[in-house]
C-alpha cells in the first residue's frame, strides 16, 4: 500500500517534471525558430523599405524617364532623373574587375586544385583568404593613391578620378572570391574522373581544361555569378577611386559614379528625410538590388543543379 | 604501328603537350605571384606612408583640422562599441538559426525559403543593408543615427556568416553522439546544448571571427546611416558611479568608426591627410588579418585535432 502510493508520487512527480521540460523544449524550439524566420524577416524588410519609398519616387518621376533619361541630376536645381548614367558606370567599373578577376581566379584556382603540389596549396589558400578580408576602403585608398599615379606614368591624359583603376583594383580584390569558389568546385569532381583521363595517356593540363572543368561547370559558374554580383555592388572602391560624377560613359579613362557611389555620396550629405534626393538613394538601391538579384537567383540554380550530377 | 606514326612521333606529340603543362603551371604560379604581391605593395606602400604617423599620440586624440595632431580615438572607441552590439545581436540569432535549420528544421517548403534566403542575404550588396537600416532603424523605429543602428545593420549583414558557420560546424559531427544522447533519454535542447555545441565551439567560434572582421571593415553601410566624418567626443561610458552602475546612453550617441575615419581622410586633398588615413588603414589592415589569421589558425587546429 505504502509502496503503491510512494510509486504514485514519483509517477506524479515524473509527470510534472516531464511537463516542465516539454514546456521548456517548446520554448526553446520557438526561439530557434524564430531566429531562423528572421532571415525571411530581414528580406521582406528590404523590399518593402525600397519599393515604399520607391512608389513614392516615381509618383513624381515616370519609369520612363527613369530609365531613358541620360543624365542623373537629382540634387541640381535642373533635375534629370535618368538612371542610364549610374548604370553605365556600374557595368564599366564591373567589367575591368571582372576581366581582371574572372581569368585569373580561373587560373589560380585551376593551379591550386590540379597542378600545385600540397605544400603551396596549404600555404596560399589561407593567403587568399586573407587577401580578402582586406577592408574594401582600404583597397580604395591604394586604387586612389597607387594604382592611379602608377596608370598615370604609362596614360598621362588620365585623371585622378577614373574607373579604370577602381575597377583593377575591385578585380584583384574579387579574385580571392572567385579562385577558392572555383576550386571547391574543381575539388569536388571525382579523383576516377581524372584517373580515367590520365590513363588514356592525358597531361595534366589537358586533364584540367577538357576533364575536370567541364565536370565541375556549375559550380564554376556559380562562383563566377558570385563574382559578378561582388563587382556590381562593391561600393568603397569606386566611391574614393572613381570619382562621384554621375557620366553617361563606356570609357574607362573617364570619372563616373556607379549606383554604389551615388548612394555613399547623397549620404554624405545633410539630405532632409522624406525629400525626393532621399528618396533618390531608394529608388537607386532597388534598381541595385534587382540586379543582383537576378545573378544570385541564376547562381543558386547552378549550384543546385551542380549538386545533383554526383 | 597502325596509326602510322613512329615511336619517335608519339614521344615528340607527348613532350610537345607536357610543354604546355609546364607553360600553364607557370602562368599560375605568376597569377598567384600577382595577387599576392598586389597585397604586398598595398601593405608596403601604407607601411611607408602610415608608419611615422603611428603613435601614442594617434591613439589617443580626436580628429582635428590639424593632420598632424589628429587621431584615431573616437574612431576607434566607436568601432569598438558598435562591434560590441553586432556581436551581441548577430551571435545569438545566428546560432540559433543555424540549430534550427539543422536539427530542428521539419524538410517542408517553409525550410526551403529559408534556406534559400539566407543564401540570398549573403549575396545582397552591404550597400543595401546600410539602406535598409536608414529606413527601417534610423527613421521608422527611431534609434536615430546611432551605435545601436549601426551595431544592428552589421549584424544583420553578417548574420549569414555566422548562421553558414554554425550549420556547417554541426553537420560535421557524427549522427552517432545524437544518437548516444537520445539513447539515454536527452531531450532535443539537452543533446543541442551538451553536445553539439561544445563539439561544434570552435567551427562557430571561426564563423563568428570572420564575420566580425568584416564587419569591422564595413564602411558602406555605416555610411548611409549618416554617421559623421568628424566626432571630437567619445559617446557617454557605459559605466555609471551610481547604481544601476550600467548605462546605456551610449548606444543612442552618434559615434563614428574607423573605416569612416580613414574615407574621409583619403578625400581630402591635403597630402597630409593622406598620411593620416595610411596609418588608419595599417591599423585596420593589422586588426583585420590578426582576425582573419586568428580564425584561419583555429580552423586549421580543428581539422587536426578532431577525428571522428
Amino acid at each position: 500500500m505504502a509502496e503503491e502510493s510512494q510509486n504514485k508520487l514519483v509517477y506524479a512527480g515524473k509527470l510534472g517534471y516531464s511537463f516542465r521540460r516539454h514546456l521548456h523544449e517548446r520554448f526553446i524550439e520557438t526561439f530557434l525558430f524564430l531566429s531562423a524566420i528572421l532571415s525571411v524577416a530581414i528580406m521582406l524588410a528590404i523590399i518593402v523599405m525600397l519599393v515604399k519609398e520607391s512608389v513614392v519616387f516615381f509618383r513624381q518621376v515616370s519609369i520612363w524617364d527613369f530609365l531613358t533619361d541620360t543624365q542623373w541630376t537629382p540634387l541640381f536645381d535642373d533635375a534629370h532623373y535618368g538612371i542610364l548614367p549610374l548604370i553605365s558606370g556600374t557595368i564599366v567599373s564591373s567589367l575591368i574587375a571582372l576581366l581582371v578577376a574572372l581569368p585569373m581566379g580561373t587560373i589560380i584556382a585551376i593551379y591550386l586544385s590540379e597542378f600545385a603540389p600540397f605544400s603551396v596549396r596549404e600555404i596560399a589558400k589561407p593567403s587568399l583568404e586573407l587577401l580578402g578580408g582586406v577592408p574594401t576602403v582600404v583597397y580604395g585608398y591604394f586604387a586612389l593613391l597607387f594604382v592611379t599615379p602608377l596608370l598615370q606614368i604609362i596614360f598621362p591624359e588620365l585623371p585622378g578620378f577614373n574607373l579604370l583603376s577602381a575597377g583593377l583594383v575591385m578585380g584583384i580584390m574579387i579574385i580571392p572570391y572567385v579562385s577558392s569558389m572555383t576550386e571547391d568546385a574543381m575539388r569536388a569532381v571525382p579523383m576516377n574522373l581524372r584517373e580515367g583521363s590520365y590513363a588514356m595517356g592525358a597531361t595534366r593540363f589537358q586533364t584540367s581544361i577538357r576533364v575536370v572543368m567541364p565536370a565541375a561547370f556549375s559550380g564554376i559558374a556559380a562562383a563566377y555569378i558570385l563574382g559578378i554580383s561582388r563587382a556590381v555592388g562593391e561600393t568603397m572602391v569606386v566611391a574614393i577611386a572613381a570619382g562621384m560624377q554621375p557620366n553617361l560613359t563606356w570609357n574607362p579613362m573617364e570619372p563616373a559614379a556607379t549606383i554604389t557611389a551615388y548612394i555613399v555620396q547623397v549620404s554624405l550629405g545633410d539630405l532632409p528625410h522624406g525629400s525626393i534626393g532621399y528618396q533618390t538613394i531608394f529608388a537607386a538601391g532597388l534598381t541595385l538590388l534587382l540586379i543582383t538579384l537576378v545573378f544570385n537567383i541564376i547562381g543558386h540554380l547552378l549550384r543546385k543543379r551542380y549538386r545533383e550530377i554526383y | 604501328m597502325r596509326s602510322g606514326k613512329s615511336l619517335e612521333e608519339i614521344r615528340r606529340i607527348i613532350s610537345l603537350h607536357k610543354r604546355w603543362d609546364l607553360i600553364f603551371m607557370i602562368t599560375g604560379i605568376i597569377a598567384l605571384m600577382i595577387a599576392i604581391m598586389t597585397f604586398v605593395a598595398l601593405f608596403a606602400h601604407m607601411l611607408i606612408d602610415g608608419l611615422p604617423r603611428l603613435s601614442w599620440e594617434f591613439f589617443t586624440s580626436f580628429p582635428s583640422r590639424r593632420p598632424e595632431s589628429a587621431g584615431i580615438l573616437s574612431a576607434w572607441v566607436g568601432t569598438t562599441l558598435v562591434m560590441l552590439v553586432t556581436a551581441v545581436a548577430a551571435v545569438p540569432l545566428g546560432i540559433g538559426s543555424g540549430i534550427y535549420l539543422e536539427e530542428y528544421a521539419p524538410r517542408n517548403l517553409l525550410t526551403e525559403i529559408i534556406e534559400i534566403n539566407v543564401t540570398n542575404l549573403a549575396g545582397v550588396p552591404s550597400i543595401i543593408y546600410g539602406l535598409l537600416a536608414l529606413g527601417l532603424f534610423v527613421y521608422q523605429l527611431g534609434f536615430g543615427q546611432s551605435i545601436l543602428a549601426a551595431g544592428l545593420a552589421l549584424a544583420l549583414l553578417i548574420l549569414p556568416v555566422v548562421i553558414v558557420a554554425t550549420r556547417e560546424a554541426i553537420r560535421s559531427i557524427p549522427i552517432t553522439i545524437r544518437e548516444g544522447a537520445y539513447a539515454l533519454g536527452a531531450t532535443k535542447w539537452q543533446t543541442v546544448s551538451d553536445h553539439l555545441l561544445p563539439y561544434s565551439a570552435a567551427g562557430i567560434l571561426t564563423g563568428i571571427i570572420i564575420g566580425l572582421a568584416r564587419a569591422i571593415g564595413e564602411t558602406a553601410p555605416i555610411i548611409t546611416i549618416g554617421a559623421l566624418t568628424f566626432i571630437a567626443f567619445l559617446p557617454p561610458s557605459p559605466v555609471k558611479n551610481e547604481f544601476p552602475f550600467i548605462s546605456f546612453e551610449w548606444l543612442t550617441a552618434p559615434f563614428t568608426v574607423m573605416p569612416i575615419q580613414m574615407f574621409n581622410w583619403v578625400s581630402r586633398p591635403e597630402e597630409a591627410f593622406q598620411l593620416n588615413a595610411a596609418a588608419a588603414g595599417l591599423v585596420l589592415v593589422i586588426m583585420t588579418l590578426a582576425m582573419n589569421g586568428l580564425a584561419i589558425y583555429l580552423r586549421y587546429r580543428m581539422r587536426k585535432n578532431i577525428k571522428w
